[in-house]
């Protein structure tokens, strides 16, 4: 079982959030940088490793239920789209890892 | 005839902070209305690819949700330059967004088709120099 939480205690990810349901269940970890495809393919409760971080990516994250978003390669929020990602409820972790890696890890952290 | 809940909302120019504000806020509306999850969804991607279609594309615009018991359905209408050619927007990977939009994660060219996909009828009326309406409805 994935969740929140098995997120939070692998050190590869850093916490930039509130985390409101630490025990929110995690599908599986889905990558895509192209919002329409990850709007139309990330399934609900996904967690989404990207590189993609600009305010878009919080309205696609949104609007697909995604459990969290992994921000991969070092990408960083500007201040503005992190408040909004607080305000919004969103769970954010940043890593340096590529996508690819960052997926793995998540994929490897279930039990 | 069934009551009709109307909601409207403003898409403004060029504003890719705000896109996807109208389809977040229908999204809750749906919710509250406890609309089954499956029918939030398809509502969500296929307003949300409008709103930012009409960002990208047309100078903004105006949306008007209607819902019924039967169904939902989406009008999107801009006052932007139209689509020259419907059947070569409609495909999957065409785009004509500028580099600064793919930047941003945009132009994939999945727009229309995720439009598309997710209603069960899609109707565009497009006209050079004078604007599109698309019109999506998702049966409940």
């Amino acid at each position: 079982m994935l969740t929140i939480n098995t997120i939070i205690s692998c050190k590869d990810f850093t916490l930039i959030t509130p985390v409101p349901n630490p025990d929110r269940e995690i599908s599986k970890p889905f990558c895509c940088d192209l919002l329409s495809i990850a709007m139309g393919k990330a399934c609900e409760n996904a967690c989404w490793v990207t590189v993609m971080a600009n305010v878009n990516t919080l309205a696609v994250a949104t609007l697909t239920d995604v459990s969290c978003i992994i921000l991969a390669e070092g990408a960083q929020f500007d201040e503005a789209t992190l408040q909004k990602a607080i305000t919004e409820e969103i769970v954010v972790f940043t890593t340096p890892l590529p996508v690819f890696d960052a997926a793995l890890k998540v994929h490897e952290s279930a039990d | 005839m069934s009551d009709v809940l109307h909601l409207k909302y403003t898409v403004c120019d060029d504003d890719f902070t705000r896109a996807g504000e109208a389809s977040s806020d229908v999204k809750k509306r749906l919710k509250q209305l406890a609309i089954p999850p499956e029918i939030i969804r398809k509502v969500s991607i296929a307003l949300y690819e409008g709103e930012i279609n009409m960002v990208i594309h047309a100078n903004g615009g105006s949306i008007d949700v209607f819902i019924t018991e039967e169904e939902i359905k989406l009008v999107l209408a801009d006052k932007g330059p139209g689509i020259p050619d419907i059947n070569k927007a409609m495909e999957a990977g065409y785009s004509t967004a500028p580099d600064n939009i793919r930047t941003l994660g945009f132009g994939a060219g999945m727009g229309l088709p995720n439009m598309k996909k997710n209603s069960d009828d899609m109707q565009i009326d497009t006209t050079i120099n004078v604007g599109t309406t698309v019109t999506m409805i998702i049966r409940l």
